[in-house]
């Protein structure tokens, strides 16, 4: 317990100086991916459900986000509320239609609605098409402090961005989670039991979904763009893997691999070009064959003596 | 000149005759991947990257070694379907006792690395490959014209469909295919190398898929991202087909090639979603798929 204190703290402070240290931008825009992550592994790591179209929601609330606060002049709050709640309104829908089939068949209808929803994003007006939507202003909270500076807009980040890592921690340990985790280990048993299993997971899957949508509209705004990219399949893959490399089933997990993709991917895109793919492949590859626990998954379980999760 | 909605029926029959080859695309693919599903349990995200290998291996034989159109369509199946087969013996070979989403992912980075390496040798443009000189020229059926490689390739995957077909459910290997599918640790016991027929599937359904990549390059561009949106339209013919249905496979995927080109006449702002939103519908009025059993 103690060493939990010490590393929190550590964290904490590290969190803090972090913009002194690193370029602002580029912190803000590891929290949102470590938020995003994080509601992916709501699904993965605690309900086992591999969601291949996580980027429909992370995307369109991007899109959404931007559209409403630069060629509507929406405040920021309103747009990113207006984010979610379409992030949220697709998580229905999708969900609704996913959660009728498991495992295998619910990674390929995610996958394929989330095609369907990037298409659309590729032919309608109001997302800038190829181009998408290009500056996209950060404007203010509630019009008292403004979030031009590149630290602020960080630490606006960051406080949403704990907000919602002790809110995934508080669902987890919820009844609501035991039920979920209950889906995880054993689902005929849940169902046995007489819990409405598709009720269960339909929740996790848009509160997952909001959640990944919340994170996409913050990255809008701190970067001030939002793309074809953001709704593509490679997103969807990235957060898999930021999830999978840091530990499925842990909470530290997915912000761990978040750090380590996004270093990586700023990293090597500027030195190997088309290998970023090649190399984000290969740490698929490995994570599968010899280190499904993930990075965190394997500490805890090395060094704590306890299963993870 | 006939009209349907306002557009020549020569227009119309073109389209649909396009969306016929696209679906004996879906229909090769589809049915590698039923079959692959069927005895391993996994499904192939590396199918669309198994179809641009096959298209790449034909390209770089007629560029780099002469190797013309016909020999290519056998020799590049081959030579996938020996990656494949190392790629079962190396990786996936593990992974069967453990939850097929590992083999799902498994095949994703697979997927993401021969795009890579492709990208990386060949650039993100397309490459055309020229149609074989005894397949140029049309056909002219007097309401239509039908350019002969199209029909070709339809020909040519119905064949091949239906050749997988019979083997599997009329022949003896195809029963001792299908009985390590029921209960593999039986066969086994049988003194059948179970292993061996796993790894050769395996093969065989990577072998379709680059057959398929074989007979689309005359008339797609070769490119490394060909195979990666192509894959995610077979999982839902997949879906909507019923996963693990032969016949499903291919009925559907011919099926929802014609749909697709039909929506380029008459909504061609819909023909990429439509095979999605049909997935969506069937999902919500039968669950399981329209050939599948729960």
């Amino acid at each position: 317990m103690r060493v939990r204190v010490v590393v929190y703290g550590l964290l904490g402070i590290a969190a803090l100086a972090a913009p002194i240290l690193v370029y602002p931008v580029f912190m803000a825009q590891l929290l949102c991916f470590a938020m995003f992550a994080c509601a992916f592994n709501l699904l993965l790591g605690y309900t086992k459900m591999l969601s291949f179209g996580h980027a429909a929601y992370f995307g369109s609330s991007a899109y959404i986000t931007g559209w409403l606060v630069s060629v509507h002049g929406w405040g920021t709050l309103a747009g990113i509320l207006a984010g979610v709640a379409a992030a949220m309104l697709l998580g229905i829908v999708i969900g609704a239609i996913a959660v009728r089939r498991q495992g295998i068949y619910f990674a390929m209808i995610t996958l394929a609605l989330a095609q369907l929803v990037f298409f659309i994003c590729l032919q309608a007006d109001f997302t800038g098409g190829e181009n998408g939507l290009q500056g996209i202003p950060r404007g203010s909270i509630a019009g008292i402090i403004p979030l031009d500076r590149d630290a602020t807009m960080y630490y606006f980040v960051l406080a949403i961005f704990v907000a919602i890592y002790l809110l995934v921690r508080r669902i987890v340990r919820s009844p609501f989670g035991h039920v979920l985790e209950a889906i995880r280990e054993n689902e005929p048993r849940a169902i046995s039991l007489g819990y409405k299993v598709d009720r269960y997971k339909l929740v996790a899957f848009v509160l997952s979904a909001s959640i990944a949508g919340l994170a996409g509209s913050l990255k809008a705004l701190t970067l001030s763009f939002a793309t074809l990219s953001d709704v593509s399949q490679g997103t969807s893959g990235e957060v898999i893997l930021m999830t999978l490399l840091g530990g499925s089933g842990t909470f530290p997990g997915p912000v761990v691999g978040a750090g380590i993709v996004l270093t990586l991917q700023q990293y090597l895109s500027e030195r190997v070009g088309a290998w970023v793919s090649v190399i984000i492949g290969a740490i698929f590859v490995v994570c599968v064959m010899v280190f499904r626990r993930g990075i965190v998954g394997e500490i805890q379980r090395r060094f704590a003596g306890r299963p993870p999760g | 000149m006939t009209t349907v909605f306002g557009v020549p029926l020569p227009a119309i029959l073109g389209q649909l005759m396009l969306g016929l080859v696209n679906g004996s695309f879906y229909a090769l693919l589809s049915l590698g991947l039923a079959v692959i599903f069927g005895l391993l349990g996994i499904v192939n995200f590396a199918h669309g990257a198994f179809y641009m290998l096959g298209a790449f291996a034909a390209y770089i034989g007629l560029q780099t070694f002469g190797v013309n159109y016909w020999f290519a369509l056998l020799l590049a199946p081959l030579l996938v379907a020996l990656l494949g087969v190392v790629i079962e013996r190396l990786f996936l070979r593990h992974l069967y006792r453990l939850d097929p989403l590992y083999g799902l992912l498994l095949t994703f980075g697979i997927a993401l690395i021969a795009e890579g390496i492709m990208r990386d040798q060949f650039g993100a443009s397309g490459k055309s490959y020229p149609v074989p000189e005894l397949l140029r020229g049309v056909f002219n059926l007097g309401f239509m014209v039908l350019p002969i490689y199209r029909a070709w390739v339809v020909v040519a995957s119905v064949t091949v469909c239906g050749v997988t077909w019979f083997l599997i459910e009329r022949t003896r290997l195809g029963a001792t295919l299908r009985a390590a599918t029921e209960n593999a640790q039986l066969v086994q016991a049988f003194g059948i190398n179970v292993p061996l027929i796993v790894m050769g599937t395996y093969g065989a359904g990577v072998a379709l898929a680059a057959l398929a990549g074989v007979l689309a390059a005359p008339v797609v561009q070769v490119s490394p991202s060909m195979g990666t949106s192509l894959v995610i339209v077979v999982f839902a013919v997949v879906v909507i087909g019923g996963m693990g249905s032969i016949i499903g496979a291919i009925v559907s995927g011919l099926t929802l090639g014609v749909i697709e080109g039909f929506t380029k006449v008459i909504y061609p702002e819909a023909s990429n979603i439509v095979v999605f939103v049909i997935m969506a519908v069937v999902l919500i009025w039968r669950p399981a798929g329209l050939f599948g059993r729960e």
